[in-house]
């Protein structure tokens, strides 16, 4: 066994994966529903986030106020998000129905449901910096709840410009490793069989 | 859950597989996606309600903004007495014995009376207010909370600031409420509020705590429907959809024990807690992650399969 950090670090992640696994062009015939279509509609709708978003970060936050362009492509954000979110709460969902945590996919589980929860984050911190009345609203009512634990003392609503460092910078980065991760685990486990199959040995994973 | 079912989940499958285009699939859902959105956007836009000002509040409520600046001095108001992490005006709120509110201790230090009103009246250049200034700043603090905490009652019982006869028992209050009204409907006081640690101010903590102390935002708030009673937050301006996925936070502020609980901010966020780490870990908690096998719901998701299988 090699000591080498690497060899170690390459047997743990590349060498664990087929290029079969990592893009399949098969599935098992079970995979036939339009419940499968969700999860990918999730990933197609979080590009539109990130290319919207990229073109609202180098124009600024103040473009889109004075912007026709601008303010076309903050609604594309805005929608782009609505829609990300009612398709991730579908498809997870028809994960919780399907059980989909069997077989060793219980990280597969946590990963998606941690994936939720840092979206709402960057979805909130979004809000917040969109420097118009919903922004004042929303920041003077949140704040009350997080100072009731205290956690004001760190992530000040108020301050627009520790939002908008969240929203751009850390979250987004949060949001699309724990994606990676997630689309991984996927990739690694296959789709999980339906309850009650038929024993069909091919090896365990 | 039986052996038998344990080893089908955890195997590899070999049973019957079919064409399965994944980038495909994604290329096509990219597309349909994006006209979507760009469809809705196009139809729907989103909204931009234009923040609110100091100077939009003294300006069109006059009489809320002397109402509140008073009130700052009296240390009556919702800053003055908010507790950490502002100042240490009171405990705040609390979970039982926990003073959770209170842990982190002052970290963004606000002083409403001082923060809010004598130190922006510095930038006054009317002489009555310098003088109202220095009398306040020549008396003693029991002095100066008679004074504001007589004109605050004398308001409470007139309902407006203009409807207050003169009286010395008021010291310099209404003078200096009346200077810092006419530095905010000039548009001076959000400036001094937000410049003073930097020119290039990002951090609207003082703006914002003093304009919420007042009656104005709150107004403004609850004819757009955005009043914790009203689901609060997850709600925006106009007809749009908001963050609805924060139904669930939303929820227990509507219903009892939390709505009319002094403590339901930090209550329902122990409850929120509590429901965040039982979505995580769901599939470890007995009963409910039998629930996708007692209700059948996996029969119509997998039906192609249970049909060609005879199950």
């Amino acid at each position: 066994m090699s000591t080498m950090w690497t060899t170690k670090i390459r047997r743990a992640t590349i060498e664990k994966f087929e290029p079969q696994d990592v893009l399949p062009d098969e599935q098992p015939s079970y995979v036939a529903s339009w419940i499968y279509v969700f999860g990918v509609l999730t990933l197609a709708s979080l590009v539109v986030i990130i290319v919207s978003g990229f073109w609202l970060t180098t124009k600024g936050i103040e473009w889109w106020h004075t912007s026709s362009v601008g303010h076309y492509v903050n609604s594309v954000h805005l929608w782009a998000v609505e829609l990300f979110f009612v398709f991730m709460v579908v498809h997870l969902w028809g994960k919780f129905w399907m059980a989909a945590w069997r077989g060793n996919r219980f990280m597969t589980w946590v990963s998606g449901a941690i994936a939720f929860l840092a979206s709402v984050a960057t979805g909130f911190t979004g809000y917040l910096i969109q420097t118009n009345f919903d922004s004042q609203w929303i920041a003077s009512q949140a704040k009350d709840g997080l100072n009731s634990v205290g956690i004001g003392s760190f992530f000040n609503t108020l301050n627009t410009g520790q939002s908008i460092l969240l929203h751009v910078a850390l979250l987004p980065m949060v949001v699309g490793l724990i994606t990676v991760w997630h689309v991984i685990l996927v990739r690694r486990n296959g789709v999980v069989p339906p309850l009650d199959a038929k024993d069909i040995s091919g090896g365990a994973l | 859950m039986s052996r038998r079912e344990r080893n089908v989940d955890l195997m590899r499958w070999s049973g019957p597989k079919r064409p399965y285009d994944l980038v495909k699939e994604f290329v096509i859902a990219l597309v349909v996606v994006s006209v979507l959105i760009g469809a809705s956007a196009a139809i729907f836009s989103s909204p931009d309600e234009r923040a609110v000002t100091l100077q939009d509040w003294a300006n069109k409520s006059p009489s809320d903004f002397l109402t509140t600046t008073t009130g700052e001095l009296a240390g009556t108001t919702i800053s003055a007495a908010y507790g950490a992490p502002y100042n240490d005006a009171s405990e705040g709120l609390s979970l039982g014995p926990l003073k959770l509110q209170k842990w982190f201790g002052v970290t963004i230090p606000v002083n409403p009376a001082f923060d809010f009103v004598l130190d922006p009246l510095r930038f006054s250049k009317d002489a009555a207010v310098s003088t109202a200034l220095s009398q306040w700043q020549g008396s003693s603090l029991v002095q100066q909370n008679t004074w504001a905490t007589d004109y605050a009652t004398a308001i409470e019982k007139a309902g407006d600031p203009a409807k207050v006869a003169y009286s010395d028992t008021y010291g310099p209050v209404p003078a200096m409420a009346k200077g810092l009204l006419l530095l905010a409907q000039d548009g001076n006081l959000d400036g001094i509020l937000t410049t003073k640690e930097t020119p290039y101010p990002s951090d609207f903590t003082k703006p914002m705590l003093f304009l919420a102390d007042g009656g104005y935002l709150d107004a403004l708030g609850e004819a757009q429907h955005l009043h914790g009673d009203q689901w609060g937050m997850m709600n925006e301006t106009g007809s749009y959809p908001g963050q609805s996925w924060l139904w669930l936070f939303s929820l227990w502020y509507q219903v009892e024990p939390f709505k009319s609980s002094e403590n339901a901010d930090s209550q329902i966020f122990l409850v929120i807690m509590i429901l965040t780490l039982g979505f995580i870990f769901m599939p470890k908690i007995p009963f409910i992650n039998r629930l996708p096998r007692w209700i059948p719901i996996h029969r119509l998701i997998w039906r192609r399969y249970y049909r060609e299988n005879n199950l």
